[in-house]
């Protein structure tokens, strides 16, 4: 699946979007886990998941959203727009 | 309805005429614009910088105005929103409601701006000449959007 990153989530990733195997990740925050187990970039980016919003194909969920069969993740902070 | 998510400024006179063109039953349109504020709780800033998720954005805010012509008697409404490099002083959006009376108007522009705050994925990043920092969000504008009631507020 593709996983997007925005904001000072993007900026820790150092990515803004890549391609991801989700494994046996049900959740969002089982896609967390995995990423972190990964590299220490995904550990700096979700060191505080109270900060982290989640969107599953553009739709707002969070981090117990089940992600099984969706085409994108994204991870990023609260909104700021207006 | 109208939504619009760009890099360009707009016309404010420009789009409210676009708004009411050809329709007679129109009494009141309420517009809200939103500028980039030179002071900040942090101090002057001389730029910012602002960052969305194209495909989601758009869907985002036509939601809310599908949301807000559920809710009120309008007879239109735009939503313009930029992003990219901005200054203080700059546009940053724009929300045109119209309707018959202005009660209507009035309550749905407030909801679109309280709703889009909370919802719509925009992130700002604050730039002083030196290291720019992104913008917190605010419990206040948590707060503001919760007062409408719904769902997922």
């Amino acid at each position: 699946m593709q996983v997007l990153y925005f904001a000072w989530l993007r900026e820790r990733v150092g990515a803004a979007a890549e391609e991801v195997d989700p494994g046996d990740a049900a959740t969002a925050r089982d896609l967390v886990e995995r990423l972190i187990a990964r590299d220490d970039r995904y550990a700096a980016a979700f060191c505080d998941l109270a900060a982290v919003r989640v969107a599953v194909d553009q739709e707002m969920g969070d981090l117990d959203s089940p992600i099984d069969g969706a085409r994108e993740v994204a991870f990023f902070p609260p909104v700021t727009g207006g | 309805m109208h939504v619009s998510v760009q890099r360009e400024d707009f016309d404010i006179a420009a789009e409210i005429s676009t708004l009411t063109a050809g329709d007679r039953d129109i009494g009141a349109v309420v517009s809200f614009t939103g500028l980039v504020r030179e002071m900040t709780p942090k101090g002057p800033i001389s730029e910012m910088a602002l960052e969305h998720y194209p495909g989601m954005t758009e869907r985002a805010l036509e939601e809310i105005a599908a949301q807000a012509q559920q809710r009120w008697p309008l007879q239109g409404l735009r939503i313009i929103h930029r992003h990219g490099p901005l200054a203080p002083g700059d546009r940053i959006v724009l929300v045109l409601t119209a309707s018959r009376h202005r009660q209507a108007a009035f309550e749905a522009a407030e909801f679109l701006m309280d709703y889009l705050k909370t919802k719509a994925p925009f992130w700002k990043k604050e730039g002083d000449g030196g290291k720019a920092r992104w913008v917190d969000a605010r419990d206040s504008d948590d707060n503001a959007a919760r007062r409408w009631g719904g769902e997922g507020t």
